[in-house]
């Protein structure tokens, strides 16, 4: 692990103007990516900047019906919160699908966002990876890539988002709330706060350096029938080949998101619009364009089987 | 003592202690954290520096140049030792691969250097810092495509008995399929490690190693030392699986940066290393062929195996049990090696049988299908009670058939649907499966040392491993009895080179071979205890702490009064091996639900009766099997190490990459052990079950996912890509 030094934030604002002071810094509150990450060599940040005594651990309503989470609410708390449970059910169920009790007691909704791509080569060092390493190439292109991305990749990277939080906030049309460097807020929309590979897989986010995560809002609550079908080889503690977060409404409506198949939670609102028409109409939209490998070209028909599936599961 | 006529009455079938459920002796130190693992031992080795292992990044090739410059400066660095300054190296007796590479590369994280520190995350550092640079060469890293270069490893490669090709051409009913198995890792819960400690030209390594006189000889011819000079201590090892065999590289890096730094230094194999730099089970391509008359006895049967590893490696030998399980009289059997560039296959659970199984038992399903068998049905028709290939040698015991029944009966085996893909619970097909569980007893010569003392107590002494297994447990338990004590009197001492040498812990001959080996040390101790207390040895009954023989009777303390009183002996073994097959059986019963639109696929019970003789301990042999039961549901359903045919590696090499089951994916399990003892075994009367439980599980997997969904998936892991074509549309 490469030396770094350490300061704990005592402000947001502090913290947003600390990490861009000094170059190479990363924000630590659950660390239970970052961490790993650093042992590998994968993340070197020369600075820390602790952001786990910040008050930003509540949830809470707001104004306009909807909920308002703070950016180190723990994902077991959130998991658990009565309201999360009752109004976003699927938000709930997205959590409990990922990780590990013990880690979800550590890591934070902010966190959960920012996690890094959980592709092979990326973690090892010494194979080529244009995200860890801009420039020096893709190994999984062409090499394993059975847990990797089939819509939304480039020629410089096929890597998955990991996240299955994500998956269920994107299908909340989730708001993150930051702080910037020069003490101002903003909200970022979540379908604005990912950023496909392209030539630079190594820009994730439209976070701007030293820009913290304060809050993640949710708007008033959908209603409908909640679902997070995530599937895996075994039963738990594994990433998702594919998983599909839905809310469907009585009269069929609905929104569709999925994780495992995207470098971002992965929603097109246009193929929502199909959902009477079945699973097979929206995913043919959801996966328009898809450029599959021999290890991943299962993930087309497996999307369209579990969303099938969970149509028919939200319908009772 | 030798073992050479079949065990009679002796005082272990008394099974006031043996035979009893006893909890783990050593069980409070482990759930206190009280028993210290290898890299813990800061008790006895205190102030030690560490050391941290850089892994060469290609799968083949040579190491042009090193460049330590940066490392030797950052903080803390206090010494560097690569093949250049290592000093002469041999190779220990039982690995392949160099410990420490360069300038040869052998594999992909084979070692090159170690970096000491006073500090892991200096040392960590540092390693990180050491600049290599490398030729790559082409490699071999596909067995597929080596297949047709693989040679025969060895006279015992093949065998053959009749007329096979003629029986198989001449059947009315046959099967010809491939069967493929992938590379697979132990991932044993604790990583390798080692402290070692010069003092002048001897050293002591704390390790955690299965087999430490072994070991110990491959430490000292590894580093050049007669071998009164290599100590090696073990006492507790966090799971091993065979991967810990052998002498690794933390103990050579822990060794030769002590040596360099002048101080003891603490190396752990990280685990993204460890896949890559250890020895793995090696992947094997099968060919089945079997052909049966319409009644349903096989006629012919046909096993050939192909399996790759380093120059000078040896082959996975999947058709061991292929001799055998089944009768027939047509029979041949055949293995084949190929040299691959990829890191050392070697050992893991039931070497052999486990892979064997994984294609021999969905053959022996797919050919009860064709004969239109129940498969529990066309399994007992063709028991056999001799060695088939050598029908003079009858089994020493074989309660096969008893096992399919009694796991029939209790599973509601007769509930199962004969025809696939027709039983449904909500979103979820359901089936059942069938295997046979087959593994060869092991029997191997063991020593140990017991001392009694004034207090009462008895110290049992020998090098025998306990990596997680129960060994302290039983030995306590075989003292106790044999010396009529309770088993709150016996301290048991394991895992030092200094104790008497024992069987090791492999091969699932440890229970039976390591407890023998302390019933004959008992029975020397009980002849000079008798002789100490003027009791005649013939007759002396140890019962209840008290000696008696004659109609006196007197405390057994009183033997040790004017100081201890010690009995040290070694089992060793004569020809009953030879003139009786002795095996171990079992069958697994497995129910899974798949998905019907996604197909994954989930156990939802397991069921294993095993027969191996008497059972030492009921609560230890029950956590073996189930663990090897999880170990199987982990082969059968996730466990792959992928290799990158361009790279020459396993990509997928941490625990995150590597899936082996949790606690969701296993719900219910259930082992019946059926009252046997086996008085050809030893005078335990005991076999073993730790890989016993492992054997067939797979397949019995495979076979249940194929009755759920009707899709035959002959190459492991059966995932749920496999069977997505074969669902019903949804």
């Amino acid at each position: 692990m490469k030396p770094f030094t350490y300061e704990r934030a005592t402000s947001p604002a502090q913290a947003a103007a600390a990490a861009a002071r000094t170059r190479n810094t990363k924000f630590i509150a659950g660390g239970t990516n970052l961490l790993d990450l650093m042992k590998i060599g994968v993340e070197e940040p020369d600075h820390l900047v602790d952001v786990n005594g910040l008050d930003l651990d509540t949830i809470s309503k707001t104004d306009d019906g909807g909920l308002r989470i703070g950016a180190l609410v723990r994902n077991t708390d959130l998991a658990a919160d009565r309201i999360v449970r009752s109004d976003y059910a699927v938000l709930s169920r997205a959590l409990l699908a990922g990780a590990s009790g013990q880690l979800r007691n550590k890591a934070t909704t902010a966190g959960n966002l920012l996690q890094r791509t959980r592709c092979p080569y990326f973690y090892d060092t010494h194979q080529a990876c244009n995200k860890r390493l801009p420039g020096s190439g893709c190994a999984a292109l062409g090499g394993f890539s059975r847990s990797h991305a089939i819509v939304g990749v480039s020629k410089a990277c096929i890597a998955a988002h990991p996240s299955d939080m994500a998956v269920a906030m994107r299908l909340l049309d989730a708001k993150v709330e930051t702080v910037q460097p020069d003490g101002k807020a903003r909200s970022i929309p979540i379908a604005d706060f990912y950023v496909l590979p392209g030539n630079t897989p190594n820009v994730e986010n439209t976070l701007q350096p030293g820009e913290l995560i304060t809050a993640v809002t949710l708007p008033r609550p959908l209603g409908g029938t909640h679902v997070y079908h995530k599937v895996r080889d075994r039963a738990s503690y594994a990433f998702a080949l594919v998983s599909v977060a839905a809310v469907v409404q009585k009269d069929g409506s609905g929104r569709v998101a999925l994780g495992g198949v995207a470098p971002e939670p992965w929603r097109v609102e246009a193929a929502e619009a199909e959902l009477p028409q079945g699973a097979k109409a929206v995913t043919a939209r959801l996966l328009a364009g898809a450029q599959t490998t021999q290890h991943n070209a299962m993930k087309v028909p497996l999307v369209e089987r579990t969303l099938a599936s969970v149509l028919a599961q939200a319908k009772g | 003592m030798k073992f050479d006529t079949p065990a009679t009455i002796n005082p272990i079938d008394r099974l006031k202690v043996v035979g009893k459920p006893h909890p783990r002796v050593e069980g409070p130190l482990k759930t206190t954290g009280t028993a210290r693992y290898a890299y813990e031992r800061h008790d006895a080795v205190p102030d030690h520096a560490y050391g941290y292992i850089v892994p060469a990044t290609i799968g083949k090739g040579r190491v042009l140049s090193i460049d330590t410059s940066r490392a030797r400066r950052a903080p803390g660095v206090l010494a560097i030792v690569t093949a250049k300054d290592a000093g002469a190296l041999g190779k220990g007796k039982y690995n392949t691969a160099k410990l420490l590479g360069g300038p040869e590369v052998q594999h992909y994280h084979q070692a090159l250097a170690v970096v000491v520190a006073d500090t892991f995350e200096q040392a960590r550092w540092a390693a990180s810092l050491v600049k290599v640079e490398y030729a790559r060469e082409k490699g071999a890293f596909d067995l597929a495509a080596a297949k047709g270069s693989a040679t025969k490893p060895g006279d015992d490669a093949d065998s053959a008995v009749g007329d096979f090709a003629g029986a198989y051409a001449g059947a009315p009913v046959k099967l010809d399929a491939t069967y493929t198995t992938p590379d697979q890792s132990h991932a044993m819960m604790e990583p390798h490690a080692s402290i070692a400690a010069w003092e002048g030209d001897k050293v002591t390594i704390w390790t955690a190693n299965q087999m430490i006189a072994w070991s110990k000889g491959d430490v000292a011819a590894t580093l050049g030392l007669p071998k009164d000079n290599v100590r090696l201590i073990s006492p507790y090892i966090g799971g091993g699986f065979g991967g810990k065999l052998f002498v690794r590289a933390d103990a050579l890096l822990a060794a030769l940066g002590a040596r360099a730094a002048k101080r003891p230094v603490a190396v752990t194999l990280p685990r993204p290393v460890m896949f890559n730099n250890t020895t793995h089970r090696p992947a094997t391509i099968q060919r089945i062929r079997i052909g049966a008359g319409e009644d349903g006895k096989i006629t012919a049967i046909g096993h050939e195996s192909w399996s790759g590893d380093l120059k000078g490696g040896g082959p996975e030998t999947a058709v061991n049990q292929t001799r055998l399980l089944y009768a027939g009289a047509n029979r041949m059997t055949a293995m084949r090696l190929a040299v691959l560039d990829l890191p050392e296959g070697n050992a893991m659970r039931a070497p052999g049988e486990a892979p064997g199984l994984m294609a021999l038992e969905i053959a022996i399903d797919e050919m009860a299908e064709k004969l239109k068998l129940d498969p529990v049905q066309f399994r007992i028709l063709n028991d056999t009670q001799v060695d088939p290939e050598k029908p003079e040698r009858p089994f020493s015991q074989r309660n096969f058939v008893q096992c399919m029944r009694e796991g029939a009966d209790r599973f509601g085996w007769k509930n199962r649907s004969s025809t696939p893909g027709t039983k449904r619970d909500g979103a979820w097909l359901v089936g059942m499966g069938v295997a046979s569980a087959f593994r060869n007893n092991l029997v191997m010569k063991s020593g140990a040392r017991v001392r009694l003392a004034a207090d009462g107590t008895a110290t049992v002494e020998t090098d025998m491993t306990d990596i997680g297994t129960g060994s302290y447990t039983i030995i306590a338990q075989t003292a106790a009895e044999m010396l009529g004590l309770p088993i709150e009197k016996v301290v048991v001492k394991l895992g030092d080179s200094d104790f008497p040498v024992s069987a090791g812990s492999g091969g699932q001959w440890g229970g039976n071979s390591s407890t023998a080996g302390v019933y004959a040390a008992c029975v020397k101790l009980r002849e000079n205890v008798a002789k100490n207390l003027g009791l005649d040895p013939a007759t002396a009954v140890f019962e209840e702490g008290k000696v008696s023989a004659g109609g006196r009777s007197l405390p057994l303390a009183q033997a040790a009064a004017k100081g201890e009183v010690v009995g040290e002996d070694t089992m060793e073994y004569g020809d009953l091996e030879k003139r009786f097959q002795q095996s171990t059986f079992g069958a697994h019963f497995v129910e899974v639900g798949v998905h019907a639109a996604t197909g994954e696929i989930r156990v939802r019970r397991m069921l294993a009766v095993c027969a191996a003789g008497r059972i030492l301990n009921p609560t230890s042999a029950r956590s073996q099997v189930i663990g090897a039961m999880t170990m199987g549901v982990g082969a059968a359903l996730m466990e792959e190490l992928v290799v990158d045919k361009r790279l020459g590696f396993f990509v997928n090499h941490d625990l995150a990459g590597y899936e082996v089951p949790v606690h969701a994916d296993i719900p219910h399990q259930e082992v019946v052990f059926l009252d046997e003892t086996d008085p050809k075994s030893s005078p335990m009367k005991a076999k073993g079950v730790g890989e016993l439980g492992i054997c067939g599980v797979a397949a019995a997997i495979a076979n249940a996912v194929y009755n759920a969904t009707g899709v035959r998936v002959r190459d492991y892991p059966v995932t749920l890509d496999k069977l997505l074509r074969g669902l019903p549309t949804v």
